[in-house]
């Protein structure tokens, strides 16, 4: 029956294996580069959605399918708690670091170690604002603890079961793709379009050139 | 002649393509779920920056770190700081991404960012970046890493309000800081 929960020190040898293909996927995925994670959000590259909704399918899935032929126990997985509040305030502020800094904890770490010095200074920054964090905390830790911290689903909170939600989710996934492609293909099309002369002066351009090159 | 062999010998610009965003995520996903069949938890990154901010710290103000909220519980009772899965997890991270980055060739010592803004003005971009996120991943107990993937894959609810909000805040604020990026 899985998880396994092997002893500590393999547990933490299976750490570092599973951290390295993660890293190697993030870099692989072009998630080292802050110009196209943050292309992101100007709706010019839609890989973090891609990858990151692709992930989310891919894992959901296989837990539910192991899970409804009995080889997990998804009583024994840790599922984070859920407090509302915060997780919308801090994700809000998340977001924020995101658009500014360009990367987010995981992204820049592998940035980092491909040499982006501006990687190194968002994980820098980042150290601050967990300090930050820890110095306001007695200020934002009571707002920080506040919602409850049940083991709270998307299920138990649509009241449906758990596989018609995981369907729900690769619809929506399929749905997202769909519409990231074409918002793609659309951008495309508008910088080409911008990027153009008017057709009647780059006719004129062609012709005096060589005049004016004489 | 030398000259044309030699160049012929090292093309410029040999970085490898990026894997199709299907692909990478599929693969991403099946690292996550063994993670899941394995350890019974998901991946993560804050976490274990957190555990390596307050270590550094401690080393000039112990006293504050052992008894602070946020920080105190990573040595609560003899705990060490390190004694964590997420912290191997991310020297992991650190390892592939290096290994990635060297036998793709996109290894390269700079700073990045939008065609408009000067190195210097990235940088410190970058650390206000970083410092918005720290705040706002210790306040939602995670990031894209610990919460919207791990806690997206199991439907955590929480984690499902916490990646819409993460989106919510970035396309809110990409049009006010466009001149970083376009």
């Amino acid at each position: 029956m899985m998880p396994l929960r092997p002893d500590t020190w393999v547990g933490y040898a299976f750490a570092i294996v599973a951290g390295f293909a993660f890293g190697f996927v993030l870099e692989r995925a072009g998630f080292g580069s802050s110009r196209k994670l943050a292309a992101q959000f100007y709706l010019r590259d839609m890989t973090v959605l891609k990858v990151m909704f692709t992930a989310i399918v891919t894992a959901m899935l296989g837990l539910t399918l192991l899970t409804s032929l009995g080889l997990v126990d998804f009583a024994a997985i840790f599922v984070n708690p859920t407090y509302l509040g915060p997780q919308i305030v801090g994700g809000l502020i998340f977001g924020v670091g995101f658009a500014v800094g360009g990367y987010c904890p995981g992204t820049s770490i592998v940035a980092a170690v491909t040499g982006k010095m501006d990687a190194v200074s968002f994980l820098l920054g980042f150290g601050g604002g967990v300090l930050v964090f820890a110095g306001a905390y007695p200020l934002v830790g009571g707002f920080a603890q506040s919602g409850g911290g049940e083991r709270e689903l998307l299920s138990d909170w649509l009241h449906l079961p758990m596989g018609v939600v995981a369907l729900l989710v690769v619809v929506m996934a399929l749905g997202m793709f769909a519409g990231a492609e074409w918002v793609e293909r659309w951008m495309r099309r508008r910088d080409a379009r911008a990027s153009e002369p008017p057709a009647e002066s780059t006719h004129d351009d062609q012709a005096h050139a060589p005049a004016a090159a004489e | 002649m030398t000259q044309a062999l030699v160049h012929d010998a090292r093309p410029e610009s040999p970085e490898r393509p990026h894997w199709n965003p299907y692909l990478a995520g599929f693969a991403l996903g099946l690292v996550l779920l063994a993670t899941f069949l394995v350890m019974g938890r998901g991946l993560g990154a804050s976490g274990a920056m957190a555990r390596a901010t307050a270590r550094a710290v401690e080393t000039v103000a112990p006293t504050w770190v052992h008894e602070n909220g946020a920080l105190g519980s990573y040595f609560a009772n003899g705990a060490r700081w390190w004694d964590d899965w997420l912290v191997f997890e991310v020297v992991g991270v650190a390892l592939g991404g290096l290994a990635a980055g060297l036998t793709s060739r996109r290894f390269r010592l700079k700073v990045e960012g939008g065609p408009r803004i000067k190195p210097t003005s990235r940088l410190a971009f970058a650390f206000a970046g970083g410092l918005i996120s720290g705040f706002g991943a210790r306040l939602a107990l995670g990031c894209t890493s610990g919460q919207a993937l791990t806690g997206g894959a199991t439907l955590a609810l929480g984690s499902w309000a916490f990646m819409f909000a993460v989106f919510g805040g970035a396309y809110g604020v990409a049009y006010f800081v466009r001149r970083l990026w376009t």
